[in-house]
């Protein structure tokens, strides 16, 4: 809703390289807000049309790193002992964070991008953590012409979003959000490139408030620049 | 005695469903490496992830004398008795020595001849007021450890509890033979050294004693001595 | 809201604005991550060795009945008088029914983190004992009348300054800005506490089942003296301390240092096997060890979540959570601070009261990641909060949470969404940051995402035609 471009240059990366894509348009969350929450029972029904409507995919392409632990690792823990144990188990195994996608599944880190801009990366922590994608997007960063990455000290430390946690407990959101800004803007670059949108628009939110010169990006965006 | 079978009461009960493997997320399932690995293999398993310690009696020494350095020890390796009694006098005329405190000991006992001060002995009960009033304290020890550049000492082989801590300077007297590799070897030595039968403090002391709990900046001789001395003969 | 929430978001509101805190312990941790990289980096498989200390504790704990048993009586066996204590108050009656029979007046104390949680101090100066904490960090918050800020770094939210001034008040002493100094000053009131102290009290990093040994690891010497000048040595120490073999400690002490402290080794890495044997020369006559459950059976009945009692308190989760940079030590209100004191306080302490600290994280992960015996730690945060809803929903939430699903389950309302929050964006200016605002929470010190004029939805729908 807020940030098309991520998923109109996943599209358009993904159909330069020859795939059909569909679009399951009707699924609108994988109910992370409600099981990170502790709402397990209140989130099956939303995990459950989930499976039902991704159940013939041969590959699931997702554009966020936490949205992709969710489905690929939370949905078996969510799942355990029940009817869709299996179900859920299959899915996991078929879903790709988009990074991945390409450097694991497809082999492919070039995309013929051209991003003429110093640029550090923020390694949202689901992605990174959950999911282990720590060299992929930096093989495909590594290829954008003209794109220069210089590492952030802090570059694994949490933006501080952590969905529902940043309601929660706002102020200690918001001071993670400093310390990653400040760790940001000490590498000199104009981009932040992450491959979560949550935490960009929580650095973003922060950066705009504070009028920090920080601009954040979706690795997939970078990726489509030409 | 009631406490103690109501807590293994609590304990046998809690254990009666199994927990999950470590290192594993909970949803898989598995029987732990731990129960089918032998006590061997896993001790030599050990010593293949801790830090590497070399092959010959060179490169360890150079490891223990590295690691000295870097924990603000004294290392000397020494050719024999008499230029360990040399050395043992300029370190007391350098640092005004008035008496010290050892016990009896092959290297010991020759140490305390060389340096002709007073000096009292821990072999027996002592006056713990006197040894803290000693300006250094000379033992033996178990073991010197290459990998971390530890002393190995015990209440039996190093005169007791408090010589090796409350001198303001701990000197150790050690023998080439003396050195070994690594923390799994140390442990071994001590197994098949004393069976069950063993001394009622084993100590390994690692450098000096020290304290970060300023602002985390390096204090040495917190509580314990302040200089740490191995002569290696 | 409990209480312990409503002081954890009081605390944390202030301590997340005061700059100064947070530079303070962003440079002492950054501190702390140099040292144990390049001391972590020496190892062969730092990896293996987390996966090896895992499975000896899996097996320690899983099997604590019998090495429990087997430590208890190798222990009496050189001697030792061997306690039991369910409880707190039975903690404490142990610990005052020996110093009474002893006719003790003063006790020095090496660092104790059990003797924290059963508030041990308290009880003892209430019985008229002298009691003085002998662990360096420990005597400056001693004498602050304050709690461990860091269950290993007891002083860390302190700077030179602040100390030299509290000894100047509490001791007398010349101002300096000198940490050796400081440190000698210390030193020179403690040796003769410990010269004349008629017991010594301690804790216990490890037991061993096997040879019936309590280990104690220390960089300043401070336990070595508690345990050699008394005449009688009490150590107190939870359950699930048991290693099954001597040798387990070639493992765990150095991975202790390593991921604590980022050292090679700690100090002083020491082995007690009962008081004082025939033929040494000194050491305590007796030695008295007093075993703790206090809730630990109760969390090693959560078979989920019984890795938490894998935990060797090295804090390495405390040093990486950036929740605990922010919000320090003192926050959390709990004897055990971070990620595992969130793990476990509700268990040991309480789940309805304490149930905040599982919702008080990012879940990042990098606690998990750090620790050594890689016990699950966000995961179990997870799982607390699941474990909690289950038994103290919080209505309004679960009925947000329910109509949330009920949108997402009906793609013709979920199809609106755009236009409506392009409506709300326009109008949430008016109401932006007052407590009218919904948004409340983030808006107060971020802005929201702008609504885009074409949606995603909208370019595919566009594109097909």
């Amino acid at each position: 809703m807020c940030y098309p471009r991520v998923g109109i240059s996943i599209v358009q990366i993904l159909e330069r390289l020859g795939h059909d894509i569909d679009y399951p348009g009707e699924l609108a969350c994988c109910g992370q807000p409600a099981f990170n929450s502790g709402y397990w029972n209140e989130t099956r029904p939303m995990a459950e049309r989930v499976l039902r409507r991704l159940k013939n995919a041969e590959a699931v392409v997702i554009a966020s790193g936490s949205c992709g632990a969710m489905l690929k690792k939370f949905y078996p823990d969510l799942f355990a002992n029940t009817a869709q144990a299996r179900a859920a188990n299959e899915l996991a195994a078929r879903c790709y964070e988009f990074s991945d996608f390409l450097v694991t599944r497809l082999g492919v880190t070039d995309l013929g991008a051209h991003f003429p801009h110093r640029v550090t990366f923020h390694d949202g922590c689901h992605g990174l953590r959950e999911l282990g994608n720590k060299k992929q997007p930096r093989e495909l960063l590594a290829k954008v012409r003209g794109l220069d990455l210089v590492e952030m000290s802090e570059a694994e430390t949490c933006c501080g979003f952590g969905g529902m946690f940043s309601a929660k407990f706002p102020m200690i959101s918001t001071a993670m959000g400093e310390v990653k800004c400040t760790s940001a803007l000490e590498t000199g670059a104009e981009y932040v490139v992450s491959n979560d949108a949550s935490c960009n628009m929580h650095i973003q939110g922060l950066a705009d408030r504070q009028r920090l010169a920080l601009r954040t990006i979706h690795l997939a965006e970078v990726l489509n620049s030409r | 005695m009631n406490e103690r079978a109501n807590i293994f009461g609590r304990i046998r009960e809690a254990l009666r469903v199994r927990a999950p493997i470590p290192g594993t997320h909970a949803a898989s399932s598995g029987i732990p490496k731990v129960d089918t690995v032998s006590e061997a293999e896993a001790a030599k398993h050990i010593s293949e992830w801790l830090p590497p310690v070399g092959e010959t009696f060179e490169q360890r020494v150079e490891l223990f004398r590295a690691n000295a350095l870097d924990l603000k020890a004294e290392f000397h390796l020494l050719e024999g008795p008499i230029e360990m009694a040399d050395h043992l006098r300029g370190v007391a005329a350098s640092a005004d020595w008035k008496k010290v405190a050892t016990h009896s000991g092959e290297l010991t006992d020759r140490a305390c001849a060389a340096l002709s001060l007073p000096w009292i002995t821990t072999d027996a009960d002592y006056d713990v007021r006197e040894l803290e009033s000693c300006d250094a304290g000379i033992s033996q020890c178990e073991a010197l450890i290459a990998q971390t550049g530890s002393v190995l000492v015990s209440s039996q082989s190093s005169g007791g509890r408090a010589l090796s801590i409350l001198p303001p300077h701990h000197v150790v007297l050690a023998r080439r033979d003396q050195l070994l590799p690594d923390l799994p070897t140390a442990f071994a030595f001590l197994k098949s050294k004393y069976q069950s039968d063993y001394p009622s403090l084993i100590s390994f002391i690692t450098g000096p004693s020290r304290t970060g709990d300023i602002e985390r900046i390096l204090v040495l001789g917190a509580h314990g001595p302040r200089k740490l001395t191995i002569l290696c003969l | 809201m409990s209480a312990a929430s409503q002081q954890f978001k009081h605390d944390a509101e202030r301590l997340t604005h005061d700059l100064r805190h947070r530079s303070l312990i962003q440079t002492a941790l950054k501190k702390y991550e140099v040292a144990r990289d390049s001391k972590k980096s020496r190892y062969q498989d730092w990896q293996s060795a987390r996966q090896t200390a895992a499975e000896i504790k899996w097996d320690a704990v899983n099997h604590l009945d019998t090495y429990l048993e087997e430590f208890a009586r190798k222990l009496e066996a050189r001697g030792a008088h061997v306690h039991w204590a369910s409880t707190s108050e039975q903690a404490r009656q142990i610990i005052l029914g020996i110093v009474r029979e002893k006719n003790a007046r003063s006790i020095i104390k090496s660092k104790v983190m059990t003797g924290e949680e059963i508030h041990l101090n308290e009880a003892l100066e209430k019985a008229g004992l002298t009691v003085v904490e002998s662990d360096f960090g420990e005597y400056i918050v001693q004498l602050r009348h304050e709690a461990p800020y860091h269950f290993v770094f007891p002083a860390m939210h302190l700077v030179r300054g602040e100390i030299s001034q509290l000894f100047e008040e509490k001791l007398g002493s010349k101002p300096t800005n000198d940490p050796e100094e400081l440190m000698m000053i210390a030193r020179g009131i403690l040796r003769n506490k410990y010269i004349t102290a008629d017991i010594g009290i301690t804790g216990a990093n490890f037991a061993i089942a096997e040879t019936g040994m309590i280990s104690i690891t220390e960089n300043e010497g401070n336990a070595r003296l508690t345990c050699a000048l008394p005449k009688v040595h009490i150590a107190l120490m939870g359950i699930e301390k048991v290693l099954p073999k001597l040798e387990d400690l070639a493992l765990f002490m150095p991975m202790l240092a390593t991921a604590g402290a980022g050292q090679a080794l700690t100090g002083y890495n020491s082995l007690y096997a009962g008081p004082r044997q025939s033929g040494e020369s000194d050491g305590p006559d007796e030695f008295h060890l007093v075993l703790l459950d206090n809730k630990r059976t109760h969390l090693l009945a959560d078979a989920e979540q019984r890795d938490a009692l894998h935990c060797i308190r090295c804090g390495a989760c405390l040093n990486v959570c950036p929740i605990y940079r922010n919000v320090g030590g003192h926050t959390y209100g709990t004897t055990y601070q971070g990620p595992i004191g969130s793990v476990i306080t509700p268990h040991l302490r309480g789940l309805q009261e304490w149930k905040h600290l599982s919702y008080a994280s990012s879940l990042c992960g990098a606690c998990t990641e750090a620790c050594p015996v890689k016990i699950d730690l966000h995961h179990h945060l997870l799982q607390g909060r699941r474990n909690a809803m289950a038994r103290y929903p919080v209505w309004w939430e679960r009925l947000a949470f329910k109509g949330f699903a009920f949108l997402v389950d009906h793609p013709w309302l979920v199809a609106l969404a755009p236009s409506v929050a392009r409506v709300a964006q326009k109008l949430h200016p008016l109401i932006k940051g007052t407590l009218l605002d919904p948004a409340r929470p983030w808006t107060r010190s971020r802005e929201l995402p702008k609504v885009a004029k074409q949606t995603f939805k909208e370019f595919w729908r566009s594109r097909k035609r």
